[in-house]
């Protein structure tokens, strides 16, 4: 009587199950069909083109600037938030009157949406009046059209979306330092660690679950960029600093090429999936050696 | 928001730690030697409040003083604040953010928590395969789909709608909530829902009387993560809430900054508003914020 009981639980589940079958295993299912028609996005017909819409990413150049931009933003920012993170976590963790304030500070930028911090960041980097020239300018510079080069845009997303989410990575490991228990870094102190090797060898191994969690976190949040793209460039200059994401909309709204945006969401599904997977099994690898 | 299960990383003294360290911190004192941190920190202080300040002054300046933004107006400029009252469209954005997100809140959390309970409850076989489809739900990034999502939206005509809006983000957030609640319920004694189905009790009455009272710390974790992504969420919010009156602040903001006139003084000020109320919430509640980040990272 209590396993039929049991079984009636699975009951429970049935609403969250149809919501996102409906809402995310049938979208999916869609796009994946659509991307393989070319369609405007709106009229009633669609032509069947089999796999050209896959075909003719590798031919696009935009596609694969965006590519390898979606990859620099990924890890870029993540390997910037995790040293970050990690030597904010460290300093935070060492006492002195204030450091609450300096912990509620730093996380404060990720309560506002990231479009809207790209918008703040606009004034920053704007050719004309724009902060980072006036700052320029005052120590002796030539102004310097920021947003207009490329290779500095995507230079300026990363920082700006590794600043503004570090905090995340910061308490994320704070939580894991505090975590290690004092017994172990006594013991180590006993046998004669000192600093660096107290932190390599105990603080650090300890910190693996942390680590991975951080890691996986920033790196989708990397891959996915695009609000702040979106508001301090959008895409531009010439196209040069689309991600995957900012592209599809483009692709889909601007250019009206739904059955092509579909078919780069799908294959940016596949590498988001596949990347963060092999992310996973590795870090679980690590830790079962430790 | 690891895809792991049954790895308990951090102690529970650590966690306490975590949590009050704002109590402890009056105990420290100021010592000088500490004088390289406090360099630190203020540097810190002004890389972080540096752009606040920024979007500050140029909110507090006419359109005609082009001082630079560095330079907090000589005269202070009320006027692109007047504007954005007078126009009142930020305040239609915060009542669509406030109905949004309370309604995707209470509908994940119900939904949620339920599936939640069930999984946790019943480990069989194959609830073990629909838990890890639905944690594999969480890699999915929902612009990848949007394309799919759109064509679907549009035709049963859900663009411009807030229940349209509460189906899409609330979807792509239930597999985090399911997530959170799974580990808090599997954490509660298995005995308590024995004894009270001994006494008679139903399903659905071990759910409501035990397992939901018990439920409010991880609640006040799922609220805060997930109502500062909805809050702030302006992807499908832009695509999906056509009509003005729909819009959310995000997209109130956006209108502003893209508008044609340039006009970056309102600008400023309408983002400096649409910023307030989160800032605000989490300046005075932000050790829930700072272990809700904690909890859902770590405790997978």
């Amino acid at each position: 009587m209590h396993r039929k009981k049991k079984s009636r639980l699975n009951w429970f589940y049935i609403p969250a199950v149809l919501w996102m079958l409906g809402l995310i295993a049938y979208p999916l299912c869609n796009a994946i069909y659509l991307s393989f028609f070319r369609w405007d996005g709106y009229s009633r017909n669609k032509t069947f083109m089999n796999i050209t819409n896959f075909i003719s990413m590798f031919s696009d150049k935009v596609f694969l600037s965006s590519l390898k931009n979606t990859l620099i933003y990924g890890f870029a920012c993540t390997i910037i938030q995790q040293m970050i993170g990690l030597a904010l976590a460290l300093f935070l963790n060492t006492k002195f009157k204030g450091r609450s304030l300096v912990r509620t500070v730093v996380y404060l930028p990720i309560m506002v949406s990231a479009l809207v911090m790209g918008y703040i960041m606009y004034f920053f980097f704007q050719y004309e009046n724009g902060v980072v020239n006036d700052i320029v300018a005052w120590l002796g510079g030539t102004s310097f059209d920021w947003l207009g080069n490329g290779n500095a845009s995507v230079a300026i997303i990363v920082m700006i979306n590794s600043w503004q989410y570090v905090g995340i990575s910061m308490v994320i490991y704070l939580a894991g330092i505090q975590g290690v228990p004092a017994s172990y870094l006594e013991a180590a102190t006993v046998d004669g660690a000192t600093g660096w090797k107290k932190f390599r060898y105990v603080t650090l191994p300890l910190l693996m679950p942390a680590i991975s969690s951080s890691v996986i976190y920033n790196l989708i949040g990397g891959l996915k960029l695009y609000d702040v793209i979106r508001a301090l460039t959008d895409g531009g200059p010439a196209k040069k600093t689309h991600s995957l994401a900012t592209y599809i909309t483009n692709r889909y709204f601007d250019a009206e090429r739904a059955g092509y945006a579909a078919a780069i969401g799908v294959f940016s599904f596949v590498l988001i999936m596949v990347i963060s997977m092999m992310f996973n099994v590795y870090f679980r690898k690590k830790e079962v050696s430790l | 928001m690891i895809l792991k299960k049954g790895k308990k990383s951090v102690n529970p003294e650590g966690e306490e730690r975590a949590v009050h360290d704002n109590g402890k911190e009056e105990k420290i004192k100021f010592r000088l030697r500490d004088w390289w941190k406090y360099l630190i920190s203020l540097l810190l202080l002004v890389i972080y409040l540096f752009p606040f300040y920024v979007i500050l002054n140029v909110s507090l300046k006419s359109f005609t003083d082009t001082t630079s933004r560095l330079k907090f107006p000589s005269k202070i400029y009320w006027g692109n604040y007047q504007g954005v009252f007078q126009s009142g469209d930020i305040f239609i954005g915060i009542r669509n953010c406030l109905i949004i997100t309370g309604f995707i809140l209470l509908t994940e959390i119900v939904v949620g928590c339920m599936a939640a309970y069930a999984l946790a409850r019943n480990q069989s076989r194959l609830n073990e395969v629909v838990r890890s489809l639905i944690l594999s739900v969480m890699m999915i990034s929902p612009i990848t789909i949007l394309v799919g999502v759109y064509s679907i939206m549009s035709n049963i005509h859900a663009t411009s709608t807030y229940w349209g809006m509460v189906l899409v983000l609330g979807s792509f957030g239930l597999p985090v909530v399911i997530f959170l609640y799974t580990n808090f319920i599997s954490s509660i004694p298995e005995t308590l829902d024995e004894a009270a189905a001994i006494d008679g009790a139903s399903n659905l009455q071990v759910f409501f009387r035990i397992i939901m009272p018990q439920l409010k710390t991880v609640t006040v974790t799922v609220i805060i993560l997930q109502g500062v992504g909805v809050w702030n969420e302006y992807t499908y919010s832009y695509y999906f809430l056509q009509k003005t009156s729909m819009r959310t602040i995000t997209l109130v903001i956006k209108t502003y900054f893209s508008a044609v006139s340039n006009d970056y003084g309102g600008a400023a000020a309408v983002a400096v508003i649409g910023m307030l109320p989160l800032v605000v919430l989490y300046l005075f509640l932000q050790k829930y914020f700072i272990q809700g980040t904690v909890d859902s990272a770590i405790k997978g």
